[in-house]
């Protein structure tokens, strides 16, 4: 249950201890390197000229006043690119999307043409002269409407394509789950809504992309998470005009935050490409704000109505959930193939429920393509919002106490792994050990009086829980892949002579700290100490094949490799060690950092000698070196899970939601470093506060944008964001290398809920079973307005 | 395009550059300078990212032209540390994991160093108030407050 101590010293740093960040030298001294920070020689610039509607057809671009701008060298368009039948690409998601139009335009700010000069400011004046006629065509905002008989078809460029459904996908028992809502005693249902949002890094896209015409080699620095993916599926889209994957180098420097919204390829990157391909010199192509957030990749937009089951005691018997998914004109979501709706089938949550039904219907709309992650493992949070806000509404409903009614329904911990009826193994919990801790961390019963007295006063006041299941990791190879690609991860771990080491990794960190982690995981399985564990990744002419990072499968995958490649080195290390100590391996042991023979001490090697050993003194027929690679394909997903309590006081004047305590409670297994853990949940709650208060990416009914910039789209400040309370409970995953389970993602998961919760919970008593998210000050105070209570 | 000759003190040392009258002092400092520390996250005036201090005071260079820098004194990140020794403000961010991705960070710390210059010993409000205007996406400003505090201690017993 509670963390177990560090097997290594503070001097070696492996798993348990607080090492400060290898990276953070750099940073701190301005001395980061991203993408919109490299300069290359006789450098140009590229910017992208957009649509102002949302669906019209093009009728002229006209680029001569363009040209004409001091500095503008070209003008691409999508005819350009159709003489290289590069005007259309695939998505991740086997869905095709534009890169540039030819003929019509889907969503407002989609890229139409673009310019390329000298210097950012002249590209920037080229693209404002870029003169397009369109025609407007009729706007399909909304996607219940996109699926009645006769709503405009959007993608008429799919030969016999008919409706605007993009896909239908069930998981569970429909007629087992029916039966049980039959009988069940009380049946609650809400309709939920979670609307667009963006990830919105501080960093925003961009890539320098570099042909040399002599070597035919491409380098493509770019804003990626996933630099090996990006370098097959240029190689597989661009293949037909001469790119091959052996002269193409994707290069992820540092990242300013990705949190998903850096896994896709939008039109930019491409555009760059071709434009440096055919000109032959470096372009860089680096968005800004509003285009970042008018046209990048969205996450959630799931329209649910989710209905829960139970019994007069409360005992939860079956959870069915119906969703509409607004995926915008593409289904360009990075999911794994086989599950258009990510890992939404996690819906069951913590609770031991018999009878689950969920099914969802992606649809076309004229909206930017949506549906990437927002620090979300895959439709998690959208799942784990559904279920936990159900929970609360029938313990509303049964005028239970909402802890009271988690308790009874948890998946006991004897009964891990556990099955859950929408087919997941889950690998390890026990949930109500981390409720109970957030429940005594905050004084649960004290804060349940103070809401009576306070009641009795007119204050309000809610307290809102959220008892979270994760899904991370992906994945195994049997279930999972990207455009077939199997979804395993990699590291290539290389000793040197003097006992220090270079290890090279398939992800890619976009803040979370590997250069650091990486190097503890080493320092744990070898004893080298952390400091000379140098950790490379991004680089894919280096770094060993991987799918990289989001999903949280950093290390759950790619750590796990860094393991098992160590004990792969320290078997080696072992055979060198009875070598020299002229012992048989059977007599050794291991501790961190040296083997020794049993019941001789003294008699021992440490690694550093026998590393040493492997360059100048190897046995006999064994080969010289000392590394490994290895390609880890995860047995299961894990399933990080937590607790959290939200208290909130709401404003009678105003309607803002105060939080005035939050306590999380997480279980994300064995921890590797515990202040960037933390750092990570701190971040997460932030970003689950975010969307549950403050952000909203909404359309009005002519498809424009009403949050494209950050004038309107209201990332949290300092203000607003409270001061988290952070806790843990261990429990490790039975079947990754070192027990961990992943960490990025939970709080954004676990939050929303326990927020809606607490204000829900805060205006109960006055009639209100349900809001949907953000809670807006406006939203609250037109409740408090109509039942009489505002100030 | 009109040009102009400016002469700009930044970390210490005099520039003397031709510029655009719109060329804009966070894309000076970057592009003409080299000076990439000092970044670009939105374009209302709004992240913070771009934060210097002219003449002393925080301002966001994405909102000020190089031409209004002319006869003033610039200092970005790169001018925290001094003799090899990292300010304060830096060791406070190392110490209480102030930064993840970096990115906001030069401005979160410019801002802060700023806060720290007029008010030495400020209170967790004060720090949340000051550091307002910069938006970050990684931390949930909880070790940024920290960090800030470490610092405000540190300087304090230094003196
Ligand atoms: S770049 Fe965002 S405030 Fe200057
Ligand atoms: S550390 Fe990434 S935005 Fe602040």
């Amino acid at each position: 249950m509670s963390a177990p101590t560090p097997k290594t010293t503070p001097e070696v740093g492996g798993m348990g201890h607080s090492i400060k960040r290898k990276e953070d030298p750099r940073f701190l001294r301005g001395r980061g390197n991203y993408v919109d920070d490299i300069q290359l020689p006789g450098m140009l610039h590229m910017d992208i000229a957009r649509s102002p509607y949302a669906h019209a057809k093009i009728k002229k671009i006209d680029t001569e006043k363009a040209m004409k701008v001091p500095g503008v060298l070209a003008v691409i368009t999508g005819a350009t690119l159709e003489q290289y039948k590069l005007h259309w690409m695939p998505t991740l998601m086997s869905d095709t999307q534009m890169v540039l139009p030819t003929d019509r335009v889907m969503y407002q700010a989609q890229e139409v043409a673009a310019v390329i000069a000298t210097d950012r400011y002249a590209a920037a004046d080229g693209a404002a002269a870029v003169e397009v006629e369109y025609e407007p065509l009729p706007v399909v905002v909304d996607p219940f409407k996109a699926l009645e008989p006769g709503a405009p078809v959007l993608r008429t460029d799919k030969p016999g394509k008919k409706d605007n459904r993009i896909w239908h996908w069930e998981a569970g028992d429909r007629a087992a789950t029916e039966k049980a809502f039959r009988e069940a005693d009380v049946v609650v249902k809400e309709q939920i809504y979670i609307p667009r949002i963006h990830v919105a890094s501080i960093e925003t896209c961009g890539c320098v992309a570099d042909f040399d015409r002599v070597t035919g080699k491409l380098t493509v620095f770019m804003t990626t998470q996933a630099p090996h993916a990006i370098r097959t599926v240029f190689a597989l889209v661009a293949g037909h005009v001469g790119l091959s994957e052996e002269k193409i180098r994707i290069v992820s420097p540092d990242i300013g935050g990705g949190f998903g919204g850096k896994v896709p390829v939008y039109p930019g990157y491409v555009i760059a490409v071709a434009a440096s391909v055919v000109i032959g010199k470096p372009v860089k192509w680096v968005e800004d704000r509003m285009e970042n957030l008018q046209a990048d990749s969205f996450a959630r937009d799931y329209h649910m109505t989710a209905e829960l089951a139970a019994k007069k005691d409360g005992t939860m018997t079956a959870v069915r959930i119906k969703t509409l998914a607004d995926h915008g004109y593409a289904d360009a979501a990075a999911n794994p193939s086989k599950f258009p709706a990510g890992l939404f089938s996690i819906c069951t949550g913590s609770y031991d429920l018999k009878n689950a039904f969920c099914e969802v219907d992606g649809v076309y709309t004229n909206k930017p393509p949506g549906g990437v992650a927002y620090r979300c493992s895959f439709r998690v949070t959208e799942a784990v919002h559904a279920i936990e806000r159900i929970t609360d509404r029938l313990a509303q409903e049964l005028k239970m106490d909402p802890a009271a009614l988690r308790m009874k329904n948890f998946i006991p911990k004897e009964k891990f792994p556990y099955h859950s009826a929408l087919g997941w193994e889950y690998d390890s919990g026990d949930y109500p050990a981390a409720l109970k801790k957030a429940m005594d961390l905050i004084g649960y019963d004290a804060l349940r009086k103070e809401q009576v007295e306070k009641r009795a006063k007119g204050e309000l006041m809610g307290i809102g829980i959220s008892s979270f299941t994760e899904i991370v990791g992906a994945g195994p190879s049997k279930h999972f892949d990207i455009l077939g690609i199997k979804m395993f991860d990699s590291c290539e771990l290389r000793v040197h002579p003097t006992g220090k080491a270079i290890a090279r990794f398939g992800t890619k960190s976009q803040g979370q700290g590997h250069e650091t982690t990486y190097a503890q995981i080493i320092a744990e399985e070898l004893g080298i100490p952390a400091a000379h564990v140098q950790v490379e990744e991004g680089d894919t002419d280096t770094a060993p094949y991987g799918l990289g990072t989001y999903a949280s499968r950093s290390t759950p995958t790619a750590g796990a490799a860094g393991a098992i490649a160590a004990r792969k080195v320290r078997d080696k290390a072992k055979k060198i060690a009875a070598h020299l100590l002229e012992v048989s391996e059977d007599d050794l042991v291991w501790e961190p950092g040296k083997f020794s023979v049993k019941g001789a001490p003294q008699k021992a090697k440490t690694i550093q000698e026998i590393a040493l050993a492997a360059y100048t003194n190897h046995p006999q027929g064994m080969e010289a070196g000392l590394e490994a690679v290895d390609y880890y394909d995860p047995p299961n997903l894990t399933f990080p899970f937590g607790s959290y309590i939200c208290v909130v006081d709401i404003d009678r004047g105003t309607g803002e939601v105060k939080i005035r305590r939050f306590v999380a409670v997480d279980d994300c297994g064995n921890i590797i470093n515990p202040m960037i853990v933390d750092g990570q949940i701190h971040g997460g709650l932030t970003m689950g506060m975010a969307p549950a208060l403050l952000e909203e990416i909404s359309y009005d009914e002519q498809g424009n944008n009403q949050a494209g910039s950050f004038m309107d789209y209201l990332v949290p400040t300092a203000m607003e964001t409270p001061s988290w309370e952070t806790a843990k409970t261990t429990t490790p995953s039975p079947h990754h290398p070192f027990g961990a389970k992943g960490v990025g993602e939970s709080a954004t998961v676990g939050a929303p809920p326990a927020i809606v919760n607490a204000v829900v919970d805060a205006l109960a008593h006055l009639g209100v079973k349900h809001l949907d998210i953000p809670i807006t000050p406006e939203k609250v105070w037109r409740i408090l307005k109509e039942k009489g209570v505002a100030e | 395009m009109a040009m102009h000759r400016i002469r700009v003190k930044v970390n210490g040392a005099a520039h003397e550059s031709e510029v655009e009258s719109r060329l804009l002092l966070v894309h000076y400092l970057r592009e003409m300078l080299r000076l990439t520390g000092t970044h670009i996250g939105c374009d209302t005036t709004h992240c913070g990212a771009c934060t210097v201090l002219l003449d002393g005071r925080p301002v966001k260079s994405c909102t000020v032209l190089a031409v209004q820098a002319d006869g003033r004194d610039v200092m970005t990140v790169e001018g925290l540390e001094k003799d090899g020794k990292l300010d304060p403000i830096q060791e406070g961010f190392f110490q209480e994991h102030g930064l993840q991705c970096g990115y906001c960070t030069p401005g979160m710390m410019m801002t802060s160093h700023a806060l720290l210059q007029r008010n030495p010993n400020p209170s967790e409000g004060e720090i949340r108030q000051a550091i307002s205007g910069n938006l970050c996406r990684c931390t949930g400003y909880v070790n940024i407050v920290k960090s800030v505090q470490h610092a405000a201690a540190a300087a304090r017993s230094r003196s």
